[in-house]
């Protein structure tokens, strides 16, 4: 059934805010996403009405709080499908929980001359971790290189993975929109002897997800990307390898007992839960979840399908050369994020000139620099759509485009 | 489009579309790089400093309108000044952006922006600064590598 994308835009608040007079055509999803009313009520409320300490006071306020944080994480388990409620760790965003297996799995188990795989569509997040760490303890780091349409190119694969311990990569390119086939690399990983860790920053928040169908070993996501709030995270993996390795901060929570000479670690997710969590965040997030969930992961994936094929159809038919959309044109590999370069004007000022309409696109090299020097752009323009966005956004988009020739002049 | 005009002036887009003093200068000519890292716009600034004067300068590198028009009026600019004209004029031009006093500039130069004064309407997109400001940066940069 097709998305009542109306019912859903009431759910918004903000989607009801005009500037100039112009609605809001919030095209910025992929940098971050809009929140429901229910989120909004679910954090107001535990501000309001429960919120307390967690995990460390005997009254009922307390323990309700705990619960709601608890509840959080039960959500999340469901939501990708992990097999246990403590192997999900809370972060502050994926970028924590890219950072947390970087340091803490990697410094226990890398050593000097040890290869590391990532691909050339990472986001800085899932590159300068492993940057450090080659700098730290000197391990090397080879890259999946890209077909012309923007797709992991397999061939070399099994070469790139011979001897790695540790292949990270994307579930969907923040730039590309290219959907990467995860299980397939998860196996070639494993195939290996690497274990795989999947950044699904970008995917998370689009598809269904199920780690265990994956066969992965972690998985980092954020909460802001799916109609959650910013400032948690979450990073899944796999208990054996969560048991096996050293925290990552240190202080309150995540400790079993401090002495004088030394400390033990908390039991799971405690461990890799240092200091107080963000407790009216978590609520939050688990809010997000469920308002998701109430929808449906595959009728929101139906629906951005729907959307991609129409925003390429359009931009392709009214702008023809003029316009180039980098990454697949095949809307199954690919989600609704679509990076393009327009009659040669500079992303900076078509993200200005579209501001006039109120139309929020994102202009920059999106956190991906080495994917930028490969398409040989400094920057793009990009505009991502959501659950919340439909064709008639696509069409203002284009008629704005329009709209920035007339001051350009090209 | 209503509301860009203060922004996007035909002298802007001019320099934008045909930008002056486009190029390298071979060694020893000083070289400064400036990233604006949140967007990704890049400016190269060689410098020729003779005798305390920019003898020459050539600009490389990419960005939006914003930043390669003020990189374009501040090559046309300084070309000819002495480096305390030059430094000046990196600060007056700073301050018509906002982001430095005006009051401790050294009252015996005479500074003139000149085309320059097109980016005024810059201050009214607070994002958009940065963009001006990145050739001036390495600019200065630039001055410092010269030893001047």
């Amino acid at each position: 059934m097709a998305l009542d994308v109306a019912a859903i835009r009431a759910e918004f608040p903000i989607l009801a805010r005009e500037i100039d007079g112009h609605p809001l055509v919030y095209l910025d999803s992929a940098n971050t996403s809009q929140k429901p009313r229910a989120v909004i009520d679910a954090m107001v409320r535990c501000m309001e009405h429960s919120y307390a300490p967690i995990n460390r006071s005997a009254y009922r306020l307390a323990a309700e709080a705990t619960d709601a944080y608890e509840a959080a994480r039960t959500a999340a388990k469901r939501f990708v499908n992990a097999p246990k409620a403590h192997e999900l760790v809370f972060t502050k965003n994926a970028t924590e929980a890219l950072n947390l297996v970087a340091t803490s799995w990697g410094r226990a188990n890398l050593h000097r001359g040890d290869v590391v795989v990532l691909t050339q569509m990472e986001h800085h997040a899932n590159i300068v971790p492993w940057h450090m760490l080659a700098t730290e303890i000197g391990i090397e780091l080879r890259w999946v290189p890209l077909t012309p349409d923007g797709q992991l190119d397999l061939a070399s694969l099994p070469a790139l993975l011979d001897g790695a311990k540790a292949f990270s990569f994307t579930a969907m390119s923040n730039v590309l929109g290219t959907i990467t086939p995860v299980a397939e690399l998860c196996r070639a990983a494993h195939d290996a002897g690497a274990i795989a860790i999947v950044d699904g920053c970008q995917y998370v928040p689009h598809n269904v997800t199920d780690v265990q169908a994956w066969d992965a070993d972690f998985l980092a996501f954020s909460s802001h990307k799916l109609c959650g709030p910013s400032g948690i995270g979450v990073l899944w993996g796999r208990e054996a390898l969560l048991d096996a390795m050293p925290p990552f901060l240190g202080g309150g929570n995540m400790i079993a007992d401090v002495r004088l000479d030394g400390f033990t670690t908390a039991e799971l997710p405690a461990k890799f839960e240092a200091g107080t969590p963000p407790i009216i965040e978590a609520v939050g997030f688990g809010a997000a979840i469920e308002f998701l969930e109430g929808i449906g992961m595959t009728e929101i994936r139906r629906h951005e399908m729907q959307v991609a094929e129409y925003a390429l159809r359009t931009l392709t038919e009214r702008f023809g050369d003029d316009i180039t959309i980098h990454g697949p044109t095949n809307v199954e590999q690919r989600g609704a994020t679509f990076s393009f370069a327009f009659r040669g004007i500079h992303p900076h000022d078509l993200s200005q000139v579209l501001d006039q309409r109120n139309v929020c696109v994102r202009a920059g090299h999106h956190c991906a620099k080495p994917l930028m020097r490969i398409l040989g752009a400094a920057a793009t323009a990009r505009a991502s759509f959501y659950l919340y966005n439909d064709e008639s956004e696509v069409d203002v988009l284009a008629d704005t485009l329009d709209g920035a020739s007339d001051i350009f002049g090209f | 489009m209503p509301g860009l005009e203060d922004l996007y002036r035909e002298i802007i887009l001019d320099h934008y579309r045909s930008p002056r003093n486009r190029g390298e200068l071979p060694p020893p000519a000083a070289h400064a790089v400036g990233h604006n890292p949140l967007c990704g716009d890049e400016i190269e600034v060689y410098l020729d400093v003779q005798d305390g004067v920019v003898h020459d300068i050539k600009v490389g590198g990419q960005g939006c309108s914003i930043s390669q028009s003020s990189a374009s009026m501040m090559s046309q600019a300084v070309k000819g000044k002495t480096i305390d004209e030059v430094r000046a004029l990196v600060h007056r031009f700073k301050s018509m952006m906002s982001i430095e006093e005006l009051d401790d500039a050294d009252p015996s130069v005479e500074v003139k922006l000149g085309d320059l004064e097109a980016l005024q309407g810059v201050v009214k997109f607070p994002v958009r600064i940065k963009c001006a400001v990145l050739s001036w940066n390495t600019l200065t940069e630039a001055l410092e590598q010269a030893g001047a």
